[in-house]
């Protein structure tokens, strides 16, 4: 059986050093490995920006495509083979900006596939502009007077988009965010896990510290339900949205595989493409 | 006694226009003659003019007629907006309803059938398209029984009475029409057709189906005019092979959905016309560096930005050649007729397997929406090639090394494995990359990739790239077009050599990457090659003129004001140009 270890390959990061997404790395090869899969069971689909260089960085197939655009290429990879674990993973600005119309509609599709995002609040790569996460008042290179946006309420949108697994983590807490992870590859349907992993960089404000003082475990909540809908929208409105843990779960709503009418059981990849002659004969009928 | 006429039906759009049509012009190719439909519409649900025009002959027809035998009217504005069409001695049947006029002075006869009034007294009013396909008939003489099966296929599931009921519509229509020709019953009598049985479907039909039968499992789409049906007829059909159609967001997340589809292993497409495909050029960019497969049908329609969203153009011809940043291989087909578009989307898929790179195929409103007869397609010509996709098992790879998908080979193609293999573990990015797929900004990696991927298609094996009608060793003129407009060059080709002229006709199928040594020797042996396409610019002439050179003789014949060239035009405007 495989370990974290075989999630591994010799590829360098380009992340600065101290940058949170080496944990969502090291979380995502625990995870994988804790839940019994060898690497070539798992595909990871990627957008653009820093951490979306992470499918190249683990020990697995890999997608790294363009941005904004994980989301759609992960559910067709996993509509094609419903054998392969699929995780999409990207930033913020990736998921919650440019492809937030995808972020949105792969909730409410519930195709089961996991989506993490790094959320730095800030474009990284771009050297230091504001996201749909940044909170009002940032300054950055694109807000030099501070952003007059409010920052999105990610995970109320989730609920409301009607997700089935939403969960929050930071990347500090390396058992948490694993534990979260497996947890969202063996939900059946779409798991959202945001991960609150600061740039070092370019984010003074939005520090490790900064975190360590603000977020709420909701471990630490007494008679937290993750199956309360409406406790899991006022615990975020309450919290302003910095909680961690399991948010919400719904176990009962099946995934879209499940409900579509006529889809394989066995891997679209693996189909026979001949079509039979009955078949072909059936449907030229049709137009006679 | 005729053998061929031109037949047309108008109202307002949502009043059972396009049933009427549907209908009439099912029982006529029951009967085995051959039928070429032409749909004017707006975007819009209710309301507007709106009609269907059908061809119908006993030998196989590809182009709308130039005029009208006969015009069925259900409003005054359809006789108005239409009547210049109709031919001296032909004739209008109006619903008696709005009392119909037409011009004075000309050799046209109007008959004013009570179309709502027969059909009200039968029980409703909505049965008035029944009456006027009635009426119809009785001037081209059909027996009326052969309603019998098309009126219980359509109406069968609302019981029998409402069956009796729509044929007795039918009846009366071609009673009360018969007593109204009198003597003229003769005229438009059509002579009798073979009886063969043959398919009567649309282009997007035959796109949708040859796409099932080139082995498409999957597919990711957005609802556009004119590209839908293709979507629709999928929807229907693939959950039965355990395939499925994910109706997406937006093209974007159609193109990219598909295309993590194709690179999972399944055979996936996305179809759209012009505002989807500028939507989907970053991601067939991505598809092209990436080297993964997908199909991608682009309906032409009127253009720009929403342009004439119902209406015919050819204008996407560059944009789908070269609207993706950056450089990489694609191939762009363009098939000529609703036939040829079946067997152009299997070849599509083995193209895109074959060459990993993405394929568009091209087609216009005309030939996805314009219904006609196509002799049966044929199985056994069905082939799947899937190029270097690697089956059976690949030896362990050395301390985590990843598999080479990218490797540098002769023919530019790499072997390629699908995720879920093991010892087949690679990386797949956007970004340029080395043989393993990991990104590398190397000079010299960047010129052997680009090289490798571009070098793909130096030598495309391409069934038929040019249709040629090449009659002469010298022509007079070249004709050259691509997509629907064959029909209409046929004939206005027959019509050129008939006063004389020495035509050659030349229909490019394969656009890109462009069929250079198909096409110099039909342009030299040309004293004048005419470019028949419908945009403004003339971009298959600069197409040409770029490939293929001889500039000075090329000249161009375009129609861009959203209607399908007539055989008369083409005829005109090369006559102009001779």
């Amino acid at each position: 059986m495989a370990t974290f270890k075989d999630f591994r390959n010799d590829v360098k990061p380009n992340w600065c050093p101290g940058c949170g997404d080496f944990s969502v790395q090291a979380a995502i090869q625990r995870a994988a490995a804790n839940v019994g899969l060898e690497p070539h069971q798992l595909a990871i689909i990627s957008g653009i920006g820093c951490s979306g260089r992470i499918s190249g960085y683990v020990h697995s197939y890999g997608f790294h495509g363009i941005h904004g655009r994980a989301l759609p290429i992960a559910q067709g990879v996993k509509m094609a083979n419903r054998d392969l674990t699929v995780i999409a993973a990207g930033g913020d600005g990736d998921g919650f900006a440019i492809g937030m119309g995808h972020t949105i509609h792969a909730i409410r599709r519930n195709i089961d596939i996991t989506y993490i995002v790094m959320d730095n609040q800030i474009y990284g790569l771009t050297k230091g502009q504001t996201s749909p996460r940044s909170d009002v008042g940032f300054k950055t290179k694109s807000t030099p007077q501070g952003s007059v946006e409010p920052a999105l309420s990610i995970m109320e949108m989730a609920l409301s988009a009607g997700a089935t697994f939403v969960a929050q983590s930071f990347s500090s807490d390396l058992k948490e965010l694993t534990y979260l992870i497996e947890e969202g590859i063996k939900h059946k349907g779409f798991s959202l896990i945001n991960v609150f992993s600061p740039c070092v960089t370019y984010n003074k404000v939005n520090t490790y510290d900064w975190f360590k003082e603000n977020l709420t475990s909701l471990s630490k909540i007494e008679g937290y339900d993750p199956s309360d809908r409406m406790m899991a929208m006022q615990t975020l409105m309450k919290h302003k949205g910095l909680v961690t843990g399991l948010i919400y779960q719904n176990k009962e709503q099946k995934s879209y595989q499940e409900l579509i009418h006529g889809y394989s059981e066995t891997p679209l990849a693996h189909a026979e493409l001949k079509l039979s002659k009955e078949k072909f004969d059936e449907f030229i009928v049709e137009f006679m | 006694m005729i053998s061929q006429l031109s037949w047309k039906v108008g109202g307002q759009q949502g009043e059972g226009i396009e049933s009427t049509g549907e209908i009439f012009s099912i029982a006529l190719n029951r009967l085995g003659y051959y039928l070429y439909g032409y749909r004017h519409f707006s975007s819009r649900i209710k309301g507007g003019h709106t009609n269907n025009k059908i061809r119908v002959s006993t030998t196989q027809v590809r182009s709308i007629a130039d005029d009208l035998d006969i015009l069925v009217a259900f409003d005054q504005e359809t006789i108005d907006f239409n009547f210049h069409e109709l031919r001296d001695g032909g004739i209008v049947i109006a619903d008696a309803k709005f009392n119909p006029t037409i011009p004075e002075g000309t050799n046209v006869t109007l008959y004013a059938v009570p179309f709502t009034e027969i059909a009200s007294n039968l029980g409703t009013a909505l049965m008035k398209n029944m009456v006027a396909v009635g009426a119809s008939s009785a001037v081209l003489d059909l027996d009326i029984e052969v309603y019998q099966e098309v009126v219980q296929e359509i109406f069968g599931r609302k019981g029998q009475q409402v069956v009796e009921k729509n044929m007795e519509a039918i009846r009366a229509g071609a009673e009360f029409m018969k007593e109204q020709l009198g003597d003229n019953i003769q005229t438009m009598k059509l002579e009798k057709a073979d009886g063969k049985k043959r398919m009567f479907m649309i282009g997007n039909d035959a796109i949708a189906l040859g796409a099932i039968a080139g082995g498409a499992r999957f597919m990711a789409a957005y609802p556009i005019t004119p590209a839908s049906e293709i979507m629709e007829y999928l929807i229907k059909k693939l959950p039965a092979l355990g395939g499925a159609v994910i109706q997406t967001e937006d093209e974007i997340a159609a193109c990219t959905m598909a295309i993590g589809a194709n690179y999972a292993g399944v055979r996936a497409l996305t179809a759209s016309a012009g505002p989807g495909l500028s939507l989907m050029m970053e991601a067939i960019g991505l598809a092209g560096i990436t080297e993964t497969p997908i199909v991608i049908v682009d309906t032409q329609r009127g253009g720009p930005s929403t342009g004439l969203p119902t209406k015919q153009e050819q204008s996407d011809l560059m944009a789908m050649i070269y609207g993706t940043h950056g450089e990489i291989p694609k191939i762009v087909m363009a098939p000529s007729t609703v036939q040829e578009a079946f067997y152009d989307m299997v070849e599509a898929f083995n193209l895109a397997e074959e060459y990993q790179c993405p394929v568009i195929v091209l087609s216009d409103l005309q030939l996805s929406l314009g219904k006609q007869t196509v002799e049966p397609l044929e199985y056994d010509k069905i082939e799947i090639r899937r190029g270097k996709l690697v089956t059976g098992e690949l030896p362990p790879l050395d301390n985590k090394e990843y598999f080479k998908r990218y490797e540098v080979t002769e023919d530019g193609i790499s072997p390629r494995v699908l995720p879920g293999m093991p010892n087949g573990i690679h990386h797949v990015t956007g970004v340029e990359h080395a043989e393993t797929g990991k990104p590398s900004e190397l000079a010299s990696n960047r010129k052997a990739q680009m090289d490798k991927r571009l070098r793909k298609l130096k030598n495309i094996q391409f069934n038929t790239p040019v249709h040629k009608n090449v009659k002469h060793e010298e022509a007079d003129v070249l004709i050259v077009g691509f997509n629907s407009t064959r029909g209409a060059i046929e004939e206005a080709m027959e019509r050129l050599e008939l006063d004389g002229l020495k035509v050659n006709h030349a229909h490019v199928r394969l656009i890109h990457p462009f069929p250079t040594d198909e096409m110099l020797p039909l342009v030299q042996s040309a004293k004048k090659v005419v470019v028949v396409e419908q945009n403004a610019t003339g971009q298959l002439a600069n197409i040409i003129k770029m490939n293929v050179g001889h500039a000075d003789k090329i000249y161009s014949v375009l129609k861009y004001d959203g209607n399908p060239f007539l055989p008369h035009e083409v005829y005109t405007k090369c006559k102009e140009l001779l």
